[in-house]
């Protein structure tokens, strides 16, 4: 198979991994915020599940999360989905995984913010949901943005775990074209896509945080 | 009638009792200097007055508005919200950490409560908020951000952040305490210069010259409780042992 078969196979599995990646951040990001809310509660209730729901996330592999998702309806309750649900299953077990870590980034930013912020605003009369969103949630961005990018790194390459349940993206294509060409190129090019993308993520993550730079 | 009423103002943080029955009266205009040494209180005062804490027991009072009062049993019982809020807008508090907002340049600090808080326009915003700082000596300093001016100008971005509310009383918790005393005496000129304001003003400060000066009426506090009060003058000259013990330091300068 010429180098530039391999190429275009592989590119149609990387807009499935970016379809992946980018569907993740819609969700998780904004989930995120809602369980560092609950997380925060004074309602021991609301605060313990989310911490049971964020420590089963971060403390259990993402494979096996894909696969509780992916097969735990059929091997739980008997409910026969169609095989296009590997796809629903991949986007559902991201977004949960991702939310519980992104959950933890925002409550240390949400945290370290001096409560000086939240004193001022009061005296000056903003309720607690302008606080939150003009006041408080603009500087915790600037602050959280360095472990964000991280998270979000991370993720470009996590991407390749829906191999597990046979999603057709990128490192599913490449090690299925790797057995049946016995060659190590689809690996490498694949592996060159991943660099790539990552590379185009940390650049923009970069000029989102020179342009919050603007203050300190 | 008074701006300003608290009576048997108590409250306690554990173990330690701050307040212990504290009563203060702040008229229409009136200038008010709180002193004592530190941990006498005053700061604590002047978060019960302000609502940042709530008090355990006694009775706060803005005009006829009562925000808070105690029950048969002694404790406080504070008003519902709508009364909360009223009051809310009738004083301002100026913080030791100025507290400005990082990412708003100077002019959105001022302007921003006015527009959000208070529903005016943005064009009537903006001139309150660019008269305020010009008076402030910080017109020219409208688009820039907090980081990038002095403590004592930043604290000059805050006095106007509050002026720009219209209170009818600002507070100032140890405005100057953050300050080198070249940047000191510059937030003071400020402050004197709000006296043609004719707004109340209660301020907890260590400046003792500054205190004499601007005030109607001088606090002293010690322990959590008024241990002497009156015109500048007479408690500058009180013979009360804890007050002389206190001034001893200062008596050579005032």
């Amino acid at each position: 198979m010429p180098i530039s078969q391999i190429i275009l196979e592989l590119f149609e599995g990387l807009l499935v991994s970016v379809q992946i990646f980018a569907i993740t951040l819609l969700f998780s990001l904004p989930l995120g915020l809602v369980v560092a809310l609950g997380r925060m509660s004074k309602n021991s209730t609301i605060s313990g599940i989310t911490k049971v729901y964020i420590s089963i996330m971060r403390g259990t592999p993402l494979m096996l999360q894909l696969f509780v998702v992916y097969y735990g309806p059929y091997y739980l309750f008997n409910i026969k989905l169609n095989p296009t649900y590997r796809n629903m299953a991949v986007y559902i077990g991201f977004v949960i995984n991702y939310a519980a870590y992104f959950a933890e980034i925002y409550r240390s930013g949400i945290q370290s913010m001096p409560v000086g912020q939240y004193e001022a605003a009061e005296i000056l009369g903003y309720n607690k949901v302008q606080t939150f969103f003009s006041i408080i949630m603009p500087q915790v961005i600037k602050r959280i943005l360095p472990s964000v990018t991280n998270e979000v790194i991370t993720l470009v390459k996590d991407t390749s775990l829906a191999f597990s349940i046979s999603v057709m993206e990128m490192f599913t294509k490449a090690k299925a074209l790797s057995s049946s060409q016995t060659s190590m190129t689809p690996l490498i090019v694949a592996g060159v896509f991943y660099y790539v993308f990552n590379f185009i993520v940390a650049y923009l993550m970069d000029k989102a945080e020179k342009k919050l730079d603007y203050y300190k | 009638m008074n701006l300003l009423e608290m009576k048997n103002v108590k409250k306690s943080f554990g173990d330690l009792q701050v307040l212990r029955d504290i009563s203060l009266e702040v008229g229409d205009g009136e200038i008010v200097s709180i002193i004592g040494p530190s941990g006498s209180g005053k700061s604590t005062l002047l978060r019960c007055a302000t609502l940042l804490e709530n008090m355990d027991a006694g009775m706060l009072k803005y005009e006829d508005e009562v925000v808070a009062k105690n029950d048969p049993d002694g404790k406080a019982v504070y008003a519902d919200r709508k009364t909360i809020k009223k009051v809310k807008s009738a004083y301002g508090l100026v913080f030791q950490q100025f507290n400005l907002f990082p990412h708003w340049n100077v002019l959105r600090n001022v302007t921003d409560a006015v527009i959000n808080v208070q529903k005016k326009s943005r064009a009537e915003a903006e001139k309150i908020g660019k008269e305020l700082l010009d008076k402030m000596g910080l017109i020219d300093k409208a688009e820039y951000y907090p980081y990038q001016l002095s403590g004592g100008q930043q604290q000059r971005v805050a006095i106007a952040r509050a002026l720009a509310l219209n209170p009818k009383v600002l507070f100032f918790d140890e405005p100057t305490s953050a300050l080198d005393p070249e940047l000191t005496g510059e937030v003071l000129k400020v402050i004197k210069s709000l006296k043609e304001l004719h707004i109340a003003m209660v301020i907890v400060t260590h400046e003792m010259a500054f205190a004499r000066d601007i005030s109607d009426k001088v606090i002293f506090m010690a322990d959590g409780v008024i241990v002497e009060q009156g015109s500048a003058e007479e408690v500058f000259n009180s013979e009360n042992e804890r007050m002389k013990l206190f001034l001893g330091r200062y008596k050579d300068i005032l």
